[in-house]
């Protein structure tokens, strides 16, 4: 536990009668790395990250974060913490400039409250060097408007970057993306590793998780069924592993008794 | 690891890339405004062209003056609130109210500076009320503000009786020379009028208040999740524009020695149009306080232009929305959306 950044002890979660998450365990280390979780619809992921996010809290289970137990979560005490979420709908602001989305709600101001614009601009150019996130079309004062999907998306990666970020999760941040703009976003997430910080992803596409993470967690019916890294398998054992818990859950589901097929069905 | 106290070190971030040049920098920045000055300064020839012997008389342009810095307060006031992605319709009433407010002080026999205090309180209480219903309630501000419009002139309706209250007796006092008489030789009302214009800037451009009014209305929901508090932002933009009302109340009534009942009537549609015409567009997200300013003095200037170059007065609205439709045209090649 010791060289645990967080760790989730024996987590249970239930929307009502729905069962989301039930006794998982899960934890990020210290050394940084990028960890995907795989798992069909309605397996558990987006509640098991917005557990860790602090969005919700788990009805049972411990959280703790660098070997402290932590009791009232929420997401000002996880970004305290140091874990960032990039939403999935990014939470830009379109027609702003890069600097001021990276920038916005936590402006770099005077006392009385002027922004500080041209430190905002440096800082923010140096940042997306730092991610690999350059062009001779668009510089930190240009308008997000501008930018391909996979940009925006590097917008909100190096937010996450330079606000507090021990770990920061993406959830499904290449959904809608080109291939092209999804490797970008990999290497957004590569370089925030590279420069200390853990990643969290979600992602439907194996080829593309086996491709960024080293660590995969697959989720089925609220519980972690398989926890393997890079060392262990290849991309087509994923797959293969994955085709044979989706069919172990249709034998099961057949032989169930219908009333209990909905079980696992929680909102996301 | 290079997180520090929650930050990268500015020295684990690599060399930073130059910043683009001044002048692209200001065009850029300017656009809205740049853009709006151009569609001024084209009229403005056109008007010239036709009738040099009126527009090349510097006497044209003190008329014009004196009813325009009300026109600039309310437009670059109103600019925050549009930006926010809110309207308020209620301001010309509010005008009206804080007018009201200020005379029924003055009949009191209080100090004339008091009165003012007072209307400017009554004008952010309004402002307040306006920004309640809009963020606690949810309703839409195209709809509530126009309640409120309607609601505080049929106030005053009661209140006056329809019956005026003359300030003559105020005239070349001190309090009137601070309002609209001579500072140092340049007009009291143009400096308020230049005041509102700066703090306009420094706020909007400047400041994390404006920083916030752009992101709320550009996007609520992200910036929402980023922490911005999106309700407190917009109630603060309608208290704005509560005092810019009472201020252009105060001007207004001592330029004509007189509260009429009315005060405020009529300003509702050439303010719109001189915000739009400035480059601030009504989606939210982005606006121009100079823009805004320029976009007043164009719609000055038409109704004067249209008498002095031969057409009837009836033309007056016609060519309000001729040069309004020409000017959001204009401003369509400026879209932030498309340029960087």
């Amino acid at each position: 536990m010791e060289d645990h950044f967080i760790e989730l002890r024996n987590i249970s979660k239930s929307y009502g009668k729905v069962s989301a998450l039930n006794r998982v365990d899960f934890h990020i280390k210290y050394e940084p790395e990028i960890v995907s979780l795989i798992g069909d619809n309605g397996a558990g992921k987006s509640t098991l990250i917005k557990i860790i996010s602090g969005v919700h809290s788990p009805d049972v289970g411990d959280i703790f974060i660098r070997g402290i137990k932590v009791d009232h979560w929420s997401v000002t005490r996880a970004r305290e913490a140091g874990i960032e979420t990039v939403y999935q709908d990014r939470a830009l602001v379109l027609q702003q400039t890069i600097a001021r989305n990276i920038f916005m709600g936590r402006e770099k101001t005077s006392k009385l409250g002027f922004v500080k614009s041209k430190l905002q601009f440096t800082e923010a150019e140096r940042l997306m060097r730092t991610i690999g996130f350059t062009s001779k079309v668009f510089a930190a004062d240009s308008v997000v408007a501008r930018l391909s999907g996979g940009e925006r998306q590097g917008v909100a990666i190096a937010r996450a970057l330079y606000f507090k970020a021990d770990l920061m999760i993406l959830d499904e941040p290449t959904t809608a993306l080109s291939l092209t703009e999804s490797e970008k976003v990999f290497d957004f997430i590569r370089r925030a590793k590279e420069n200390g910080t853990s990643c969290i992803f979600i992602s439907h596409n194996i080829y593309h998780a086996y491709d960024v993470a080293e660590r995969f967690v697959v989720l089925d019916r609220g519980k972690v069924v398989l926890e393997t890294d890079k060392e262990h398998t290849t991309a087509e054992k994923l797959v293969k592993d994955l085709q044979e818990i989706a069919h172990n859950d249709r034998t099961r589901s057949t032989a169930e008794d219908t009333s209990e097929g909905g079980e696992n069905d929680a909102p996301e | 690891m290079t997180i520090l106290n929650g930050e990268l070190r500015s020295a684990d971030l690599g060399e930073a890339r130059p910043q683009r040049g001044p002048i692209t920098r200001f065009v850029i920045a300017n656009r809205r405004a740049l853009s709006s000055l151009l569609v001024f300064l084209v009229l403005l020839a056109a008007f010239i062209l036709a009738s040099p012997q009126v527009f090349l008389n510097p006497g044209m342009y003190v008329a014009i003056f004196r009813t325009l810095p009300v026109s600039i307060i309310l437009a670059t006031s109103l600019v925050f609130v549009i930006a926010s992605g809110e309207i308020d319709l209620s301001f010309g009433s509010v005008v009206g109210i804080t007018a009201w407010a200020f005379s029924v002080v003055l009949g009191w026999g209080i100090n004339p500076f008091i009165a003012v205090l007072a209307a400017v309180l009554m004008g952010a209480f309004v402002g307040f009320i306006n920004g309640i219903i809009v963020t606690r309630l949810g309703l839409s501000s195209l709809v509530s503000t126009l309640g409120m419009s309607f609601l505080l002139r049929g106030f005053i309706n009661v209140a006056t009786q329809g019956e005026g209250f003359p300030l003559t007796y105020l005239r070349d006092t001190p309090f009137y020379n601070a309002f609209i008489g001579q500072i140092g030789g340049i007009p009291a009302h143009a400096l308020w009028a230049l005041g509102f214009i700066v703090v306009g800037i420094l706020l909007f451009n400047y400041h994390r208040f404006g920083t916030h009014i752009c992101c709320v209305g550009d996007n609520l929901e992200s910036a929402r999740e980023m922490g911005i508090n999106s309700a407190k932002i917009k109630t603060m933009a309608f208290i704005y524009v509560g005092i810019a009302s009472a201020i252009s109340a105060i001007l207004f009534s001592l330029t004509n020695q007189i509260v009429y009942p009315t005060t405020g009537d009529g300003l509702l549609l050439p303010t719109l149009a001189a915000v739009f015409v400035g480059g601030t567009p009504g989606w939210g997200g982005v606006g121009s306080i100079a823009g805004a300013a320029i976009g007043a003095c164009t719609v000055g200037i038409i109704e004067s232009g249209i008498v002095a170059t031969g057409f009837s007065h009836l033309f007056k609205e016609f060519f309000y929305g001729l040069i309004l439709i020409l000017a959001l045209t204009a401003h369509k090649v400026s879209d932030p959306r498309r340029q960087g």
